[in-house]
């Protein structure tokens, strides 16, 4: 009897196994897009706009033109007569590739060189002369609808002012009579700011006409290949099947590498025209000031309850600013992303969310930064209204959770705005994160240090979030169904290759996709290759953000494999001359239940495959698989941190941080572990030191590293991560969840609400993020809540 | 060696400053004409062609560019090509031999220290000054250390882990 198969030893479900994607790394062999050099490629560099909104009365390229080695320069009114000087966004509305009439926020693409050499591309953006005559800045949404406010968008035909949207959910009338039988109403209001994913790797690509064929090769930083295909399409005018979007290895996305930049068409364009490869990579002060920012949202929130805790109703008005441009990637139903996951945590009756977005003169974005849609505002919103309203209510903040939490038997659970809510144990969650942080010996402790004028704090998030975007009846962008995909080929000696339609840029698909195969096929993870990037290979698939990828291209890499195992079992079936009903499956292996010893191996039925199969039989091995998921899935976590903050400096220690996140089966933990660090990662540095906004004449302040703070090394916390919880996903395949970003959807508040804690003898309820050393002074010194609103001063 | 340019047909052209100079890299000794404003990141990957020295910023935060100059760990953005004229540049492609990766190398792999792995050849070459200075760092030591290299996936505890693990194999390999 041959011995079963170890499925933790050959890399199936649940084995921490090491990457394949590091081999190429630790030797510095990886292939991102800088590193891609084509024969006669040129170089190109984008001049941008020094002002934040001006009239552009001309531009002269007459200097640029005659330095060596300039093949190019482009300009919005080149680009005019082309009709590529504005483009469609993923938010049906239009942004500027190269700008016309008038520049719309500091460093905006103007005009664009390609030469020989980048530095000479450089030179000769310094050698144009454009003349602006300056306009009145709005960097905030309350200049935004002022009275006499400029309208931004004046190139869109019925633009009347700068108000982008309007959306409400909810039941407004219940949610008042609720409001009304409250015994206490807790209201807060805060911003959350802009924050930029800000990658290591800067965005870029390599566009490549090919003449000869008619074939547009684009190499570039895209999260989102086949998406990008489409928008290439819809925008160069150039047929589906003759663009060729590869995505290489991709030095960290976290959202920002989703939406479409005016340096990639220009590129395109520039390749067309000269017929020859472009490529254009930008800096980080490009990357920082132009590209896809997060968040810059304000709430007024409230919550209604009883004085037993009991939340009777939830309200939200929330303000998001935009930028110059509507551009952001979210399904298109839902203006606000899905900003109305808020307080899916708790079993709430009834709730009313209104929302407003508008313009300002600022880069375009709102949608990104491990953002799962905006669920990391909603969140932030969450746990910040329940550490006020407990706080109000004089409630101890984990007992005000409990009481509210979602019950494990209510599960399936409708919240008031919509959603559904798949699996939880919110309250064991909770339980493990107080037991690990020493809940109760810690509140003695901050007890018996206030005495001594020393100011400790504990902060506690509780969070659940929609990952896994999305069914067909209510996900889709710009009409495109939110489904992916998975294709399996196995090889006749049973080696297989796995391509998807996601893309990693960091997340160890590579690694992680095989071992879904593992377990479905018992086919070793090591004889397994995958791939993603290339649109010319790939099954379609709408990419790698918001969390989805596990819960939508594992689900199909999971189904692909269970099609391959069911054509083999019909050829187990023919070798081991049986009938299909005779055969049963364990890892990797076929047997006839009566006779277990008679077995055959998944690798003797790919071989049958290509030399023996049935008569009738199609031959080969190999399917694809498209899965449009039933729901999203539903990962929840307690994150608690507790701080020691210096009442003179206002300088915030962090001393404890406890992770327990539940994501249902975790396909590697290692891999988990490393998503988790990540995102609690990012969540510290919003809360205590990212920090970019605006002054008042719209001049971005933290556009570059020595003013935009990340934490290093130095300053980041350990973390103690917990997985003691596990609720399979009830719906998905492999009964796994999404990961990516939970921690930085509610890894903030918890550090906020440890700072708050510290500060509640104080009647402080807010300070924004980033919590700096002088904001936190500011509030204990004068009691008083502040706020991290642009514009700021210039000297700030 | 034959390389063929455009003829821009300008008189400007000739007055591009060129510098001559001599370096070794990895072992391998080369030879260079490069402008004097040239800098020392984009010598190694366009100039002799090692991709694996990346460049994250343009403010000399990051660190994705840290190779090693004569052993000291430094950020190839802040010298010049011109620079390095009579000087040894050790890049993450001098890590491992023909046969073997250096511990660090199988440490980062080992302790899951990489996820994008764009900041972890700058994140190796730091290390690895490091532990030539100092073979035996305490965690505080390694953080201090590795505290000119940013990384966004990480959240640095797995890359100290890393650093460690190489350190210990480092120490017992003698």
């Amino acid at each position: 009897m041959t011995q079963a198969l170890d499925e933790i030893k050959i890399g199936g479900l649940g084995a921490s196994r090491k990457r394949v994607e590091d081999n190429r790394f630790i030797r510095g062999k990886g292939n991102y897009t800088d590193d891609i050099v084509l024969p006669g490629m040129l170089h190109m560099e984008i001049l941008r706009s020094p002002l934040a909104h001006a009239r552009i009365k001309s531009i002269d390229t007459s200097r640029a033109w005659q330095i060596p080695g300039v093949h190019l320069v482009m300009t919005g009114e080149m680009m005019a007569t082309r009709n590529l000087a504005w483009m469609p966004t993923l938010s049906y509305d239009t942004q500027a590739v190269l700008a016309t009439d008038k520049v719309r926020f500091q460093g905006q693409e103007v005009a664009c060189v390609i030469a020989d050499d980048p530095y000479i591309a450089k030179d000769a953006c310094e050698a144009i002369d454009v003349e602006y005559e300056p306009l009145p800045v709005i960097v905030n949404p309350d200049q935004a609808v002022a009275e006499g406010a400029p309208v931004i968008r004046d190139d869109k035909e019925n633009q009347a002012d700068n108000v982008i949207y309007r959306w409400e959910v909810g039941d407004a009338e219940g949610t008042e009579r609720a409001f009304a039988q409250a015994d206490k109403v807790s209201r807060l209001k805060l911003h959350y700011p802009r924050s930029h994913p800000s990658p290591i790797e800067c965005c870029g690509s390599i566009a490549d006409f090919n003449r000869a064929t008619s074939k547009l090769t684009v190499y570039m930083t895209t999260q989102a290949p086949h998406i990008i295909r489409a928008a290439v399409a819809l925008v160069a005018e150039l047929p589906e099947h003759m663009i060729r979007i590869v995505s290489p290895d991709i030095g960290g996305g976290f959202g920002n590498k989703v939406p479409v930049y005016p340096g990639y068409v220009c590129s395109i364009l520039a390749s067309i025209l000269l017929e020859r490869p472009v490529k254009w990579i930008e800096d980080k002060t490009g990357n920082l000031i132009s590209t896809g920012f997060a968040r810059d949202i304000y709430l007024d929130g409230e919550v209604a309850m009883r004085s037993d805790g009991k939340i009777l109703a939830v309200k939200m008005h929330c303000d998001a600013d935009h930028g110059a441009f509507f551009s952001d990637a979210q399904p298109s139903k839902f203006k606000i992303g899905l900003l109305h996951s808020a307080f899916a945590s708790y079993d709430i009756p009834v709730g009313h969310i209104t929302a407003r977005g508008t313009y300002s003169n600022k880069a375009p974005g709102g949608v990104a930064y491990r953002c799962s849609f905006r669920v990391t505002e909603a969140m932030f919103f969450q746990e910040r209204m329940i550490q006020a309203a407990a706080q109000d209510l004089g409630m101890d903040q984990a007992e005000f959770r409990r009481v509210n939490f979602v019950r494990d038997d209510q599960f399936p659970h409708r919240t008031p705005f919509g959603f559904l809510t798949d699996s939880g144990q919110y309250a064991k969650c909770l339980d493990v994160g107080l037991r690990a942080v020493g809940y109760e010996d810690f509140r003695r402790q901050q007890e018996e240090a206030r005495a001594r004028g020393r100011r400790l704090g504990i902060g506690i998030s509780t969070m659940t979030e929609p990952l896994g975007a999305g069914n067909s009846r209510e996900y889709d962008i710009l009409g495109i169904k939110m489904f992916d995909s998975a294709e399996l080929k196995v090889h006749m000696t049973g080696k297989a290759i796995v391509r998807t339609g996601a893309k990693t840029q960091g997340q160890g698909h590579e690694t992680t996709w095989a071992q879904i195969v593992s377990h479905e096929l018992g086919i070793p993870a090591e004889d397994i290759v995958v791939e993603e990037g290339d649109t010319d290979t790939a099954p379609f698939g709408m990419g790698t953000y918001a969390s989805r990828s596990t819960p939508v291209a594992g689900a199909a890499v999971a189904m692909v494999s269970r099609k391959i195992r069911a054509k083999a079992r019909k050829l187990a079936a023919h070798l081991l001359e049986v009938s299909e009903e005779d055969v049963e499956w364990e890892l990797g292996r076929f047997y006839v239940r009566s006779a277990p010893s008679r077995g055959v191996t998944i690798q003797e039925c790919a071989i049958a495959a290509y030399s023996n199969m049935p008569d009738g039989m199609e031959p080969g091995l190999e399917n694809t698989a498209y899965y449009d998921p039933p729901n999203l899935t539903w990962p929840f976590a307690v994150y608690i941190v507790t701080v020691e903050v210096d009442p003179e400096t206002g300088v915030w220690d962090v001393l404890n941080m406890v992770a327990v996140d539940d994501c249902g089966v975790r396909i590697n933990p290692m891999i988990v572990e490393g998503q988790i660090m990540g995102g609690l990662t990012e969540a510290y540095a919003m809360a205590n030191m990212q920090f970019i906004t605006f002054d008042a004449e719209g001049n971005c302040v933290g556009s570059n590293y020595m003013d935009y703070l990340l934490p290093t090394a130095w300053e980041t916390p350990g973390f103690e991560l917990h997985s003691e919880v596990v609720t399979p996903c009830p719906h998905h395949p492999i009964g796994a969840k999404g990961i990516g970003e939970c921690a930085a959807v509610g890894g903030p508040a918890a550090f906020v609400n440890a700072v708050m804690d510290a500060l509640s003898d104080t009647g402080v309820r807010n300070i924004d993020m980033p919590l700096l050393p002088d904001r936190v002074w500011e509030a204990l010194t004068y009691n008083r809540d502040v706020s991290g609103a642009p514009p700021v001063r210039s000297d700030d | 060696m034959t390389i063929v340019y455009d003829d821009l047909g300008d008189e400007a052209a000739t007055d591009v400053p060129v510098r001559r100079i001599r370096f070794t890299i990895n072992g391998a000794k080369k030879v260079a004409e490069v402008e004097p404003r040239l800098l020392l990141s984009h010598l190694i990957r366009r100039g002799v062609g090692l991709t694996g020295t990346h460049m994250g910023c343009d403010t000399t935060n990051c660190g994705a560019c840290t190779v090693l100059v004569d052993g000291t760990a430094v950020k190839s953005c802040t010298m010049l090509a011109v620079q390095v004229d009579g000087h040894e540049i050790e890049t993450v492609e001098g890590l491992a031999t023909a046969s073997e990766l250096h511990p660090l190398q199988e440490g980062f792999k080992e302790e899951h220290g990489l996820q994008c792995g764009f900041c972890t050849p700058g994140m190796m070459m730091a290390a690895k000054a490091l532990l030539a200075a100092n073979p035996d760092p305490t965690e505080e030591e390694v953080r201090w250390a590795l505290s000119g290299n940013l990384c966004r996936c990480t959240g640095y505890q797995n890359i100290v882990k890393s650093v460690l693990w190489a350190a210990e194999k480092l120490r017992a390999s003698g």
